[in-house]
């Protein structure tokens, strides 16, 4: 039970203290689970990394999710979970219920019109590092520049963009290695 | 409101589901939802998503917050309960099930390459809702406002693009920078 409620004042720590989602709070994770409280090993954190960073979802979430296994099963990764999403939740309902007063003030109004910009290029930003990320060869290209040109012009829900993806990508790569397997027999 | 709640689970857990690499990429997922539903208007969640990443907590949890908070005018923390619940719930899912050990499950080829897919496309989709922000803002500008702002918008953006490439400032003191200029060119000037 106590190291239940642990699990939670920490992981509820890192949800409350860390700005700028998954990845800047790996760090935080990483000193609080490995040194200080000695839950995990310093490989298994590198695991859990991985493992975050390639799954799909959330990567805090899927972070605090599988420390929780790891140090109490299924009632720590709950508790984890729930612990990392609380603080946001607080948080956001707060400003949530002020915001539209505040932005009502011509200064305020002002100034997230500037932040709107400082947005647009944070996102584009977020677009650059997830190109760094993937593999560089012709049918990541096509996937990219296609999936631009169709959501540009044509009114389609990106998530079927996205599911388009994953089927073009398994097609052409289980072709390929077909293709190889085909060269080797001749 | 029942439908409503519905509408908002089903759409984030599907974005909860389909978001690799990181809360940015659920950008694109987000818009089209929010956009195509018409639960508000693009401004509204340009100003959700800077709120989101200038607070603490996952990008991806404090937009869907947001979003949910905001489209349930009948119970608004019902709606940031459920959006935020559907968000997190495939990944609380999927790591649960790797941590048991099926460690197999992320070796599996297929998802491998289609995990690869996913994410040359989610780099088309980004870029392509930078190009409707950009577009969108400069097309309001120019009819409802005088020509100034959309000068102003576009002196705005070169500086932050400038100062994100040679300084490499973090997303919060960019934030505050674009704020600063905001205040500057459509306060003061």
């Amino acid at each position: 039970m106590k190291i239940l409620w642990h699990l939670f004042i920490t992981f509820f720590k890192i949800g409350a203290f860390t700005f700028g989602g998954g990845l800047a709070m790996l760090p935080f994770i990483q000193d609080e689970m490995v040194r200080k409280h000695g839950w995990i090993t310093e490989d298994e954190m590198l695991d859990i990394i991985a493992v975050a960073e390639s799954t799909p979802g959330v990567i805090a979430v899927n972070t605090a999710t599988f420390v929780g296994y790891k140090v109490k099963k299924f009632w720590g990764s709950l508790v984890a979970t729930i612990g990392v999403i609380l603080p946001s939740l607080f948080i956001i309902c707060i400003i949530a219920m002020y915001f539209k007063d505040f932005l009502a003030i011509p200064a305020i109004a002002a100034i997230f019109k500037g932040i709107r910009a400082g947005v647009a290029v944070l996102i584009l930003n977020a677009a650059l590092t997830i190109y760094k990320k993937i593999k560089k060869d012709a049918l990541s290209y096509v996937l990219m520049g296609l999936s631009f040109i169709l959501s540009l012009f044509i009114p389609i829900d990106s998530i079927f963009i996205i599911i388009g993806g994953a089927v073009v990508s398994i097609i052409v790569h289980v072709a390929m290695s077909r293709g190889k397997e085909d060269a080797h027999v001749v | 409101m029942w439908y409503k709640l519905w509408e908002l689970f089903y759409r984030f857990f599907l974005i909860g589901l389909f978001t690799i690499g990181g809360g940015y990429a659920m950008i694109p997922m987000i818009t089209d939802a929010v956009l195509s539903e018409g639960w508000m208007s693009l401004e509204d969640l340009m100003n959700f998503f800077a709120i989101a990443e200038s607070t603490p907590g996952p990008f991806a949890v404090n937009t869907a917050t947001l979003v949910g908070f905001n489209f349930v005018i009948e119970s608004p923390i019902m709606g940031a309960l459920v959006a935020t619940g559907a968000v997190v719930l495939p990944s609380f899912v999927i790591i649960y099930m790797i941590a048991r050990n099926f460690h197999h499950l992320m070796e599996n080829k297929y998802i491998v390459f289609a995990l690869a897919g996913i994410k040359a496309v989610v780099v088309g989709l980004i870029l392509s809702v930078v190009w409707n922000l950009m577009s969108n803002s400069i097309g309001i500008v120019t009819q409802l406002f005088k020509n100034w702002d959309f000068y102003a918008l576009a002196i705005i953006v070169i500086i932050l693009i400038i100062s994100k490439i040679s300084k490499k400032i973090g997303p919060i003191p960019l934030i505050i920078l674009s704020g600063i200029l905001g205040y500057i060119f459509y306060g003061l000037l």
